[in-house]
Formats: structure tokens, sequence, C-alpha cells
């Protein structure tokens, strides 16, 4: 732990942080708890390494500054909240359309509508089903540490401009305000060559950055073409946390957040004699589908722990080995799974599982 | 010390999250893994206001405290909301310029009902010290933290302009410290 000096600090700060190790200048952004310490560092920061920091008007005015510091080949951020992303979601999918690389942070609250300023999953399966219209991917990314919310900010970044897609980061208030010690990356970061960005067109002839395609076939074209960018994120890039022994009877599957109750909930289990395993979807698209259907085809019984009343487990139900018993337990409007209530679940599960064998039998 | 969750309670405005603030600064300087963990809501000024710490030998599932292992207790409705969920065995310390000492119920734990605030006031010269003499009590009775790594915290947290009141807060914490050797009657263990 005494590698590098380390400070405590919040989740939204050492984001915040990360951003700007990754090259960030630009911040485009209007307030909504639980993520205005965001701003508000990046307000006193970016001015300081020669960065604009911009309250906007809305956020619908912010996702649209993000499209254009994107467009011009900067890299650029906004964070919000809920119904703040919903507004954004048609910037969003002008800027998938569009393959502008971007920063996009949603520190969640309950919904649907005002909902509330608590921790809450609810949002998993906009994040990763695109959210705007049509047919395009976010790269999400769930991370479920305060090293971590430094760390994946950096990585958002590079991703984004390594396969020219918005990234997201998708945390809650557990992760925004908790306080844990963290380390800072050496600041080597190398910012791609973007040759397509508008920057003036002096000494060459002008580009165009769009995503309207009129003519015949060329929408079909693009699309396949950005399915094919997903099919490579999926193959190279997808990133998860496994916690597995040998001989296991049952395996979770949680993420963010959620993944640090599973974590004493697993450490409980094991001191009382289960054999449990646990895999953490670190990146949410590209989901770890390979993961979970290796595992699950040795261990058989999969429960998903989440607080909302079941998205990932959709992905997990599509990644299980065929024939696996998928089990879920759910949490939503910012209840918090306690580990001894999740042991419980494990417990129940394995129980259910041993009677239905029997009954076949 | 394997594993040591402490919840801290009162009002708004007492210092509760910097007693916290405090703890993990610590924590982390003596190379344990460390949460720090606001309860987060519609809190002001005078509302409730609360932090869960935790401090291990191991990384750290959870960053909430189900069944504390001590309770910090400035105000009435925080020793209400609070005083049950301790773990047995666990401790209390609560102080009694706020609360009466009558309200704790809990026979199963070890209690620290002693007046902060007029401690703070006679020792120091100011009542809103009273934060610094409960994390004195709790380090010792708790056996969690060295007051010589406190005091370095403290003298990492209370920086630049905010200098000026490090020596009143070093003497809080010791107050505090020495409150529990001296006076309370709890049986001390050793870190």
């Amino acid at each position: 732990m005494h590698m590098k000096e380390q400070r405590m600090m919040h989740g939204s700060i050492a984001l915040a942080e990360g951003a700007i190790t990754a090259g960030c200048r630009y911040y485009f952004g209007y307030p909504i708890t639980p993520q205005n310490e965001i701003p508000e560092h990046l307000s006193a920061r970016l001015p300081e390494v020669g960065g604009v920091f911009i309250q906007a008007e809305s956020e619908i005015a912010s996702i649209n500054m993000l499209l254009g510091a994107a467009a011009a080949g900067a890299r650029a951020m906004t964070s919000s909240s809920g119904p703040g992303i919903s507004l954004m979601q048609e910037g969003l999918s002008y800027m998938a359309g569009s393959e502008l690389p971007a920063v996009v942070v949603n520190i969640t609250r309950l919904g649907p509508g005002l909902g509330g300023i608590a921790a809450c999953q609810g949002d998993y399966w906009q994040a990763t089903r695109g959210g705007g219209h049509g047919d395009y991917r976010l790269i999400v990314l769930a991370p479920n540490s305060v090293q971590e919310m430094h760390d994946l900010a950096i990585k958002a970044f590079e991703l984004a401009d390594q396969y020219r897609n918005p990234a997201l980061i998708l945390a809650d208030a557990i992760l925004g305000q908790m306080k844990e010690p963290v380390s800072f990356a050496e600041p080597k970061i190398k910012i791609p060559a973007k040759p397509w960005a508008l920057t003036g067109a002096a000494g060459r002839s002008p580009q165009l950055i769009k995503s309207l395609y009129l003519a015949d076939g060329e929408m079909e074209k693009h699309n396949w073409r950005m399915h094919e960018k997903y099919r490579r994120l999926q193959e190279k890039e997808c990133l998860v946390e496994q916690d597995l022994e040998e001989h296991m009877d049952i395996l979770l599957v949680s993420f963010g957040s959620c993944s640090r109750m599973v974590n004493s909930a697993v450490a409980l289990a094991r001191s009382q004699g289960y054999k449990v395993g646990h895999i953490r979807p670190i990146s949410l698209f590209p989901f770890p589908e390979a993961a979970i259907r290796d595992v699950s085809q040795r261990v058989g019984k999969v429960l998903t722990v989440e607080m909302n009343t079941g998205q990932m487990w959709d992905d997990v139900r599509l990644s299980a080995y065929p024939g696996s018993q998928c089990r879920l337990m759910a949490r939503p409007g910012g209840a918090i799974p306690a580990p001894k209530q999740i042991l419980e679940e494990i417990k129940k599960f394995l129980k259910v599982g041993d009677l239905l064998a029997k009954s076949v039998r | 010390m394997q594993y040591y969750d402490v919840v801290l309670s009162g009002f708004g405005g007492q210092g509760i999250l910097l007693a916290g603030d405090v703890l993990a600064q610590a924590a982390m300087l003596d190379g344990k893994h460390v949460t720090w963990m606001p309860s987060y809501g519609v809190e002001m000024r005078g509302g409730a206001a609360s932090c869960t710490v935790v401090v291990s030998a191991e990384r750290i599932g959870s960053p909430f405290a189900d069944e504390p292992c001590c309770l910090f207790s400035m105000s009435k409705p925080s020793l209400f909301k609070f005083q049950d969920k301790v773990k047995k065995g666990g401790l209390l310390i609560v102080n009694t310029s706020f609360v009466d000492a009558d309200l704790v119920t809990r026979k199963d734990v070890d209690k620290i009902c002693f007046p902060a605030s007029e401690i703070a006031y006679q020792e120091v010269g100011e009542y809103k010290m009273a934060n610094m003499v409960m994390l004195g009590a709790l380090i010792r009775a708790g056996a969690v933290m060295s007051l010589e790594k406190t005091e370095a915290a403290m003298r990492e947290i209370f920086g630049g302009s905010k200098k000026k009141a490090l020596p009143g807060m070093l003497k809080a914490v010791r107050c505090g410290y020495q409150y529990v050797d001296q006076e309370s009657g709890v049986r001390i263990r050793e870190l």
C-alpha cells in the first residue's frame, strides 16, 4: 500500500482529477445533485491547467458543447445525473452517429422521474443500450472504488479516442460521496492524432462530420461499420474482476457500488464454508460475456445482485451457459443490500437448487 | 486490530464528518485500508449528520456498518437511531452535554458517557472542540488508532489557513484520550 503517495479523497474529486490527468481541458455541465462536486472541483482546477470550464444553461446545451469540442479534436467531458443524462440522449445519439469521442459521467439518482439522490443502479439499461435513438452503443465503465473513479476516467478517454465513440462512466452517490485513499497515475498520457477533426481547413481540403446519410445504402453501410467497431470492443476491451475458487457451488455477479456489499457477503459466506465465486463486470459495454459463460458452465448457479429491479440480469442470462440456473436479488429505490441479506439469498438458492435437483431425479 | 467500523453521528455543524475525516486520514497514514462514508440526503446545519468509517487490515467491501463496533453520538436523535445497532460487546461514546445519560439503555456494551462539550470548554476554551474530545475517547477506548498517528493526521488536515486551530484541536483529542484512561472505568485494550 505504500508504493505511491496516497490521499483521502471523494470519488467525485478523484474522477475529476483523473480527467485532468487524461488531458481533458474542456468541461461543460449544468448542476444537479449528487454530482455537483465534479463541476465544483473542475471550475477551480481547469483554469489552473489552461482549460475551460463552462456552466451551460442546460444539459442540452452541455452535450452539444461537448459534441463541438469533440469534433474539434479536444478531450472534453460533461457530467450529470439521471434526468440530466436523459436530456442529453439526443446529443449522445448524434455523437455516436458522428463517431465523436468524449466522456460523459452519470452519477445516478433514483428514478423514474425526479426520484431522489440516494444510490441506485436503475440507469443500467439506459447506459448499456445506447440510451438515445438509433442503432448504437456507448462504451460504459462502472467503477466500484474511489481509486477506480480516478483510473477509469483516464481509461474512458483512452477508449473513446481509440474507438471514436462516446464513453460513459456509470457510478452513484456511494462512489461519488465516499472517501478512500487514492494514488494518482503518473501523467504519461498520449493523445492520438485526430486527422478527422475539424480544425480549420488551412492547407487541406474541408472535412465534414455528420450523422445524416441519405444516399441509397449509405446508412446501412455506416451502421454495419459501427457494428464492427462494437464487435471489436467486445473482443478486445472487456474489463472484469473475478474472485473465483477452484470448486464453487454458486457464482455471484454484481457491478459498481453494489459489488462492495457482495465482496463482504462473499467473505462472510466463505468464512461459513460456502464455496462462492464472484464476477464483477467493470465494462458494462462491452459486457464480459465470455467470463460469465465459462464460469457458469462450471458452477451452474448464478445469482445476480443489483440495486434496481433486475437490469444487468438480462445480460447475465444472455451470457450464462445454457441451462444455468439464474436468480436475482434486487433492491431498487435507494435500498442497499446488506452483506448478511445477500448471504441469506445464497443459502436459499443453494437449498432450492438442491430441491430442484432431487425432484428431477 | 483487524476490522473496526464506527458510526459517528450528531447534528450538522458539530464537526461529525470532520472527526471521521481525522480518523480516516490517520488510518491511511497507518497503512490501513479505510473508507469514509457520509450519510447522504437533504442534510443541513442543525439537521442529522453522520458518517461511517471502516478501518481494516484487509481490502474493505461494504463501506456501511450494519452492526458497528462503535457508535459516537452527539445528539439524542442519533443515539435513538443507532444505539440498538451497535454490536454486542461494542462501544458507545455519548456526549452528555447534549444527551441525557439515562437515555443510553444498552447493557451489553462498553459505555463512555461524558460531558465532552464542557470538557472542551474547560480545557481548550471552545465548546465546539467537543468532536475532537470525543475522537480522542474513540481512538483510545476502541483501540482503533494510536494518538501519534491521529495527531499526524490532524497536522495534515489542519494545515494552511486552519493551522491556528491546530493546538486547540490537539489538546482536545488528548483530553478525550486521557479521560478514557483516568476516569471512564472501561477496560483499556492496547492497539
